[in-house]
């Protein structure tokens, strides 16, 4: 089948295929030829940020590994949807067991590999925020303080969207959910709760550990393939919006994602050796404000008598994780493009 | 069948003392079962163990209800456990102890048993001496073979041996000799006794 | 070779020549001395290649046993009591994706109140979960089990866990014959998995199946155990040949020609029912007995043939489904209940209480005079219940059962009051 090259004539944009780049500057999403490991005809919802990210992170990881590659999934929206009887849109070995399991079952898919003598397979663990932070948590941190040959992948998108849209320890504060509605003086989901798993991650002292959104696809890829080029635990943690649980446009996705960013919401770093090594500079700082009114989920906060003393609580948040992080680059002279601090 | 009770308390070797005895028997080319009456690790807690002797494979899983011979490693379990359930008069009795089955507060207890076999044996006393250590469950065993002839000394020592091997388990054979030239005396003593 | 060896022992050693590649271990009484000697086997290089782990959890136990035995390696575990509950979900899925995974379960109690000791609610929790179960009697029987084991999980494509009673088999001593490598080898051949993740062919495993194909996907399985059925006997004498010891079939009749009873039991407890057997067949009564070896997939035609003469059964049980009667019972009532035989059930054992010889003669001589209750708890105290069920009545705020129990029997220190 012959091919033709794309040709984008944006600059300095987040386009998929910028031709100002080198080859190897390229995304794989922009190759033709990359394995579309998550294949088209699956069933997520419009604008699903999970489809999204799972497409990238693992077509990457494909690449990384030349094409020797397994998955292990967990339940939750990205196993429903990607395999609805009697099909699958999975391109490469996969495997479902159950909510809880995935680090353990892609533990024993990596010592099958290491038992067999075969080092070149690698083995990706994927779940949803719940089936980490919640439920898998156990068995991710076994995995983690055994150091298993297992790149986890965590697609957060702040709840328990499969079921409906139920509370998880990855939903932020103020946020709705059917289990944390907004009912008279109640605010959504309480203040103080909440695990910051790549921290926890850190805290285990694994190899390489790093968070990324769906909005720049560079900085993704690069990060597993970064992921890849190490053997031992190592987690990644992709902010995907979902549009259903958190009352977005499904064409806002992309948007939203980047504004969790920019607000300074969601930090986005890497991690070697439980050590921040690098993040990705806000390039325009943006208040939260911005981010939380176009989604359904914070609502409440806003209207006829808008809750200006949690939007507060939330931006002090946000300025809490820039001052950790370092997330402004005022000393940023020459702007790396791809905004990663290396 | 020959049946064996031993008691101690956890720490002192009783479930090793009824595993060394089964394989003492097993070198001599007879069945034998060994176990424990099971609970969580723990030291000095009252620990009970079983073994079992024959000719013919042994296909019974429960205690032993009626010892025909029983070992008491530890004197402090006398007055606080069961020791003596099921035994009959016909049984061997081999008590850890430098006293007399008197002075343990015993005699009238075993007045209707065969006194030649109700014996004791110094084997803490023993152990001291010729391991360092206060291990009397190897030493016993050494004991039992004398009382009962239901196993040769030199059976135990390969049994003893395989446990534990190199100088550990010389030196806990030659304690067991000891306890068996002990208890081998004091068969003989007492059957002058009763023919003086 | 001959050798006086623990139980838990002769397994480990025995699933080490049985070339497990994937090993997983979490420990609880009594399963810890069969991983730790499997662990030891592995760091020192007598067992490889294989992948021992120290999992955080059963169900990770579990969990990385399914990872690894979809991957194509042979996946071994072992648990019990709690542990099985720990990792149920894991067992259901194991079995529903149809891994060749092998596990021994030491049997044990399951809580509250916690409980160390041997009986069989543990297997009878998951007997529905599509898992092949076997009981050993022996620890001979233990390890000659599990080689088979291996060898039907992966011709059927099914879990298979081998039940050895906890404590009572795991930490006795006993005479044991152990295989040699080349035997085993001969026995079983090296995995050849009927699905699995591969990079130069990929599937998806573990789907969704919706309502239009579950009945299905459940009835392939139970197909599957049926199969069982014929594969086991054909197995054992397989066994034979290579080992040159019977092992294995689905059940062991002891003297039931002629019985007119016959008792039915799982495991260790069959030795001691032998001999309770032979006692009262000298006082002059027509007991035999039959141990079922193969609990899942349940061999009903071997069963009823078992009792073509008799015209009682008793059921000796170590497990009880609380409001109902026996487990055991009710599997052995559905396969004989046009027989004519009459069921009796003996439930012993429970939490690890001894059953002896003694109770076992004076229950059997009970039933060949008709005089055996239907179901009958063996040496059961029933003033202490009747104590605790008045206290119960007349004070509302009376304290928990167990303790109050244990304080009646003594061995809890009386309450300062």
């Amino acid at each position: 089948m012959t091919t033709q090259p794309v040709r984008f004539y944006q600059v300095g944009s987040f386009a998929v295929g910028n031709r100002l780049l080198d080859d190897d500057g390229r995304t794989v999403q922009s190759d033709p030829n990359r394995t579309n490991s998550l294949d088209s005809g699956h069933r997520a919802c419009q604008g699903c940020g999970e489809a999204l990210g799972a497409r990238y992170a693992l077509d990457a990881a494909m690449r990384a590994s030349q094409g020797r590659l397994v998955a292990v999934n967990a339940t939750g929206c990205l196993e429903v949807f990607s395999t609805p009887y009697p099909e699958t849109s999975w391109r490469i070995p996969w495997l479902h067991s159950l909510f809880g399991n995935a680090p353990a079952v892609a533990t024993g898919v990596a010592a099958a590999m290491k038992a067999k003598g075969r080092p070149d397979v690698r083995v990706v663990a994927q779940a949803g925020d719940g089936g980490t932070v919640d439920i898998g948590f156990g068995c991710l941190s076994g995995m983690f303080e055994r150091n298993d040959d297992v790149l986890f992948i965590c697609y957060d998108n702040e709840a328990y969207m499969n079921t409906g849209v139920q509370r998880s320890g990855a939903t932020p504060p103020a946020a709705r959910t059917a289990t944390t509605e907004a009912i008279g003086s109640v605010a959504g989901n309480p203040f103080g709760q909440g695990k910051d798993l790549p921290r926890i991650a850190m805290a285990h002292d694994v190899p390489y550990v790093a968070t990324a959104t769906v909005a720049d696809l560079h900085d993704l890829e690069e990060k597993v393939e970064r992921a890849m080029q190490v053997h031992g635990a190592r987690y990644l943690h992709i902010l995907v919006p979902c549009p259903l649980g958190w009352g977005s446009a499904s064409s806002d996705t992309i948007r939203v994602a980047r504004l969790a960013k920019e607000t300074g919401l969601f930090p986005v770093f890497e991690a070697v050796d439980g050590k921040v090594t690098g993040v990705s500079p806000i390039r325009h700082r943006t208040p939260v404000e911005e981010y939380l009114s176009i989604q359904g989920r914070y609502a409440h906060l806003f209207g006829e008598h808008p809750r200006t003393d949690i939007i507060s609580r939330i931006q002090a948040m946000a300025d809490r994780n820039i001052a950790t992080y370092g997330l402004l680059a005022e000393a940023l002279a020459d702007t790396d493009p791809k905004g990663v601090d290396v | 069948m020959f049946q064996v009770r031993i008691h101690g308390r956890g720490g002192q070797g009783v479930v090793a003392a009824a595993e060394i005895l089964s394989m003492a028997a097993f070198a001599e080319g007879r069945h034998a079962q060994a176990f424990p009456s099971f609970g969580s690790e723990r030291m000095g807690a009252p620990v009970v163990s079983f073994c079992r002797i024959d000719d013919r494979p042994i296909r019974t899983h429960e205690p032993v209800m009626e010892p025909d011979a029983l070992v008491v490693q530890d004197v402090t379990l006398i007055h606080q456990v069961e020791l003596f359930a099921g035994l009959s008069t016909d049984a061997y009795v081999l008590v850890n102890t430098s006293r007399s089955f008197d002075e343990l507060g015993l005699g009238e207890f075993f007045g209707g048993f065969h006194p030649d076999r109700l014996l004791t044996c110094p084997a803490t006393e023993l152990a001291l001496e010729y391991l360092g250590r206060p291990l009397p469950n190897a030493v016993l065993l050494g004991g039992f073979a004398a009382l009962t002839g239901q196993i040769t000394l030199d059976a135990i020592g390969t049994a003893v041996r395989e446990r534990f091997p190199g100088a550990v388990g010389d030196r806990n054979m030659a304690a067991a000799a000891a306890a068996f030239r002990f208890v081998t005396l004091e068969e003989e003593e007492m059957v002058h006794a009763s023919t003086d | 070779m001959l050798r006086q060896i623990e139980g838990s022992r002769a397994v480990a050693e025995t699933v080490a020549l049985c070339r497990p590649e994937v090993v997983c271990a979490y420990p609880i009484s009594p399963q810890t001395h069969i991983i730790e000697a499997i662990g030891a086997m592995v760091a020192s290089g007598a067992l490889a290649p294989c992948e021992f782990i120290n999992v955080e959890s059963e169900f990770a136990a579990m969990s990385v046993s399914i990872g690894a035995s979809a991957a194509g390696a042979r996946a071994y575990t072992a648990t019990a009591s709690q542990g099985l509950l720990f990792m149920i979900e894991a067992v259901y899925n194991a079995a529903g994706l149809g891994l060749p995974i092998v596990m021994t379960l030491a049997n044990r109690a399951i809580g509250a109140p916690i409980n160390i000791w041997n009986d069989h609610s543990d297997a009878m929790a998951v007997r529905d979960s599509g898992w092949i179960q076997l009981f050993a009697e022996t620890n001979q029987e233990a390890a000659d089990l599990h080689v088979q084991a291996f060898r039907l999980a992966e011709e059927l494509s099914l879990p298979v866990m081998v039940c050895m009673d906890g404590f009572i088999l795991t930490h006795a001593v006993e005479r044991v014959d152990l295989p040699e490598q080349p035997q085993v080898d001969a026995y079983l051949p090296p995995y050849e998995p009927r699905q699995v993740l591969e990079p130069d062919d990929p599937v998806s495993i573990g789907a969704m199946v919706g309502p239009e194909a579950f009945e299905e996907v459940r009835y392939l399985a139970h197909l599957r155990q049926l199969d069982a059925l014929e594969r086991i006997p054909a197995m054992a004498t397989e066994f034979e040949e290579v080992f040159g010891r019977p092992s294995g079939a689905l059940v062991s009749p002891y003297r039931t020609e002629d019985a007119e009873i016959v008792v039915i039991a799982l495991g260790s407890v069959l030795g001691t029912i032998k001999d309770a057997v032979d006692a009262r067949r000298e006082a002059g009564d027509r007991v035999g007995v039959l141990g079922i070896t193969a609990f899942r997939p349940f061999p009903s035609d071997a069963v009823r043939e078992a009792l073509s003469r008799a015209r009682s059964v008793v059921v000796v049980e170590k497990a009880f489904s609380i409001g109902f009667g026996g487990v055991l019972s009710t599997d052995v009532a559905m396969a004989t209940h046009d027989t004519g035989c009459t069921l009796r059930t003996i439930v012993c054992g429970l939490g690890g209480r001894p059953i002896t010889r003694r109770s076992l003669e004076e229950a059997f001589a009970a039933a060949a005079q008709d005089e055996l209750d239907s179901l009958t708890f063996l040496d059961l105290d029933h003033e202490i219940v009747e104590r605790e069920r008045t206290r119960m009545t007349t004070t509302r705020r009376s304290g928990p059962s167990a303790e109050n129990i244990l304080r009646d029997i003594g061995t809890v220190a009386s309450r300062m009051d």
